[in-house]
């Protein structure tokens, strides 16, 4: 023990050797963590963001597991029997009501299924197409964000890896079309690609999806891959710069693990996290459409389609705008928060 | 001014010119792509017939003049051409018509948004954490994932359906009211957050630190300093808004049947009017791009500090 505490003479005691019980306290004893370990428990710490992403699985289970035993399917018409005249008791039923041969046989002690939501003008089950919608709506957003991410990718980090004319030709290319009215340019190029892809794809599987979901999609590969392919140029252009790659080739690091451990790991959260963002934006530029009735084609249903229909009887059925409307907005905002979400607890940059 | 501003804003000229024409050039040829040409919507006409049409409308010409016949008449006299769908009437009119009510719906709800939204974005920031400023946020996180059309028509059912307060109908008397706050809301909400997290930021500048020591009332230090500081963010924001504010549009105008340029547009598509669909196009593009152009040059020069690439 140092007994005169303001004298600068060492304290001798600091240089000897440390005892076990000394070494024992300085060992770390949480098993070591990785970058996505990590990353996944500061967003587990965010409630918004995990209650998000709660949401969106619930939301993409259903999409995709209640139409497989629900009993009613988006497309038939329930009042519409073979070798009868049409049951109008069918069409616009108002939530939990039914038509007049399933009262029939109710009151013959059957058990029939309610219509959740109703029916719709032709007499559809609502609750199945808004189902369906999402389903839709959910896999047109998934994909296209694909398409960009892929597109984005490959000419990004070509301009970033080849530098130079090549570089400086991509990112002009890049400026001309990110000035471009994007909204105005999808309504053009699709209004005009729904007429003229029709007849091509005609036969081939491309036509069950729809000459109108794929006309969006090519408008997405023409048009929003540049904000991709410009961050990615950006990622690659400064991390081939930073110190710590210099400091890994100076140590002798080949350029494979140069790639693998420090240029992939710091370039792809950036990627998944604005392919994340991404999603609520294709769902919503296709709602967008859809309302203008540029979207899906009938009778398929999407969530855009399904708001635009009950346009028209908005005054007796108001609920048949407001589900859908509540639907889309639940899903986009919960991607968006869960996006901002996987932003905080993956980028490296942000929590230094 | 310095050079190295006058060639920034050269530059930019230079693209904005080279993004109209891309504009016109792909409308142009997009539309001319269509099969059968913009008559195979018509009933079925004689061949004769045809040939009449397309020769009334220089469409039977090599594609290259028509091309250029179109930039010419474009550039030099804002002439589109005729509507194929509304007879006798120019495309240019009906743009003209429709743009006089859309540039008052538009400049109202952009105007509502740039008051409303540095009001609140300002009071939630002096006011941080309190509970004022967690109900403005949850709002506007709520309005901007909300989109147009749908904000639309639940205020349609709400005020014109249920309350019965408000008309649903454009034309009607104060009939522009659910339109322009269904078009304001989105670009309010945004502005609100940008200035709040910008002024969150001016707040925790040196300088304020340093007025107040000097002993700069409250009121100074906010409108003299910190207000107009944290602007500076909201000036970008003109651009994608008005953009925001004309796609909105197509289907606000739609909803309320406001009789817009916006409702044209959408028409004009489901009526396959090829000339009204390019020259919408083409008016609406140039619109955007001309106030992204000043919105950028805006913004470079109101802040000297930023600097130019």
């Amino acid at each position: 023990m140092n007994k005169r505490p303001f004298s600068f003479h060492v304290d001798v005691d600091a240089f000897m050797p440390a005892s076990e019980e000394d070494k024992a306290y300085m060992v770390q004893m949480r098993p070591s963590s990785t970058f996505f370990k990590d990353g996944v428990k500061r967003l587990l710490k965010n409630k918004v963001a995990t209650i998000s992403f709660i949401i969106i699985v619930l939301i993409t289970l259903s999409a995709i597991f209640i139409p497989m035993f629900y009993p009613y399917s988006y497309d038939s018409m329930l009042g519409v029997r073979p070798g009868k005249s049409v049951d109008a008791s069918y069409n616009n039923l108002r939530p939990f009501e039914y038509g007049k041969t399933e009262q029939q046989r109710i009151e013959a002690g059957e058990n029939i299924f309610p219509h959740i939501f109703g029916t719709d003008a032709q007499g559809r089950d609502y609750f199945i197409r808004v189902v369906y919608g999402t389903r839709i709506s959910m896999a047109v957003g998934f994909f296209a964000s694909l398409i960009v991410l892929v597109i984005g990718m490959t000419v990004g980090s070509i301009a970033g890896y080849c530098g130079g004319k090549v570089d400086l030709i991509i990112m002009r290319i890049v400026d001309m079309i990110y000035s471009l009215p994007d909204m105005l340019m999808v309504i053009l190029l699709s209004s005009v690609l729904k007429v003229t892809l029709g007849p091509v794809i005609d036969g081939t599987v491309l036509a069950k999806i729809g000459s109108n979901i794929i006309s969006l999609f090519v408008v997405f590969g023409i048009l929003y891959w540049v904000s991709m392919s410009r961050l990615i140029r950006g990622q690659i252009l400064s991390l081939r710069e930073q110190e710590y790659v210099l400091a890994a080739q100076a140590t002798g690091a080949k350029a494979g693990w140069i790639i693998r451990k420090h240029l992939i790991p710091n370039c792809i959260s950036v990627v998944i996290i604005s392919t994340a963002l991404q999603i609520p934006n294709a769902i919503f530029t296709e709602s967008y459409l859809s309302f203008l009735g540029l979207g899906v084609n009938a009778p398929m249903p999407s969530l855009g389609s399904l708001a635009s229909e009950a346009l028209n009887g908005l005054a007796s059925y108001p609920f048949r705008l407001v589900i859908p409307a509540i639907v889309i907005s639940l899903i986009v905002l919960s991607l968006n928060l869960f996006g901002d979400g996987l932003r905080d607890a993956f980028d490296p940059k942000l929590n230094v | 001014m310095n050079s190295k501003t006058a060639f920034y804003i050269l530059k930019r000229l230079v693209l904005a010119l080279l993004t109209v024409w891309v504009v016109i050039t792909v409308t142009f040829f997009v539309m001319r792509a269509v099969p059968g040409g913009p008559f195979a919507s018509e009933k079925a006409l004689s061949e004769a017939a045809t040939a009449a049409l397309e020769a009334k409308y220089g469409m039977d010409k090599p594609l290259m003049e028509q091309y250029a016949t179109y930039l010419k008449d474009v550039v030099t006299k804002f002439d589109f051409g005729p509507s194929l769908t509304q007879r006798g009437r120019n495309v240019i009119d009906i743009i003209v018509d429709g743009m006089s009510v859309s540039i008052k719906l538009g400049l109202t709800a952009a105007f509502a948004a740039l008051i409303i939204g540095v009001v609140l974005g300002a009071l939630a920031a002096l006011r941080r954490n309190s509970i004022p400023d967690k109900i403005i946020m949850v709002i506007t996180t709520a309005f901007v994932s909300m989109p147009s059309f749908i904000m639309g028509s639940l205020l349609l059912v709400l005020f014109a359906i249920k309350l019965r307060i408000l008309p649903a109908n454009g034309v009607a008397q104060g009939g522009l009211i659910l339109p322009v706050v269904t078009l304001a809301l989105y670009p309010m909400a945004y502005i609100t957050r940008l200035t709040r997290s910008s002024m969150l930021d001016v707040l925790g500048q040196d300088y304020i630190r340093t007025a107040r020591a000097k002993g700069v009332s409250g009121k100074d230090i906010i409108f003299g300093h910190a207000l107009k500081n944290s602007l500076i963010p909201v000036i970008t924001y003109f651009g994608p808004m008005l953009a925001y504010i004309v796609t909105g549009s197509l289907v606000v105008e739609q909803i309320f049947a406001v009789p817009g340029i916006g409702r044209a547009f959408v028409n004009s598509i489901t009526g396959r009017d090829y000339p009204l669909i390019m020259g919408t196009t083409i008016v609406l593009a140039v619109l955007i791009v001309v106030m992204n152009l000043v919105s950028d040059i805006l913004y470079k020069v109101v802040d000297p500090r930023i600097t130019l690439e």
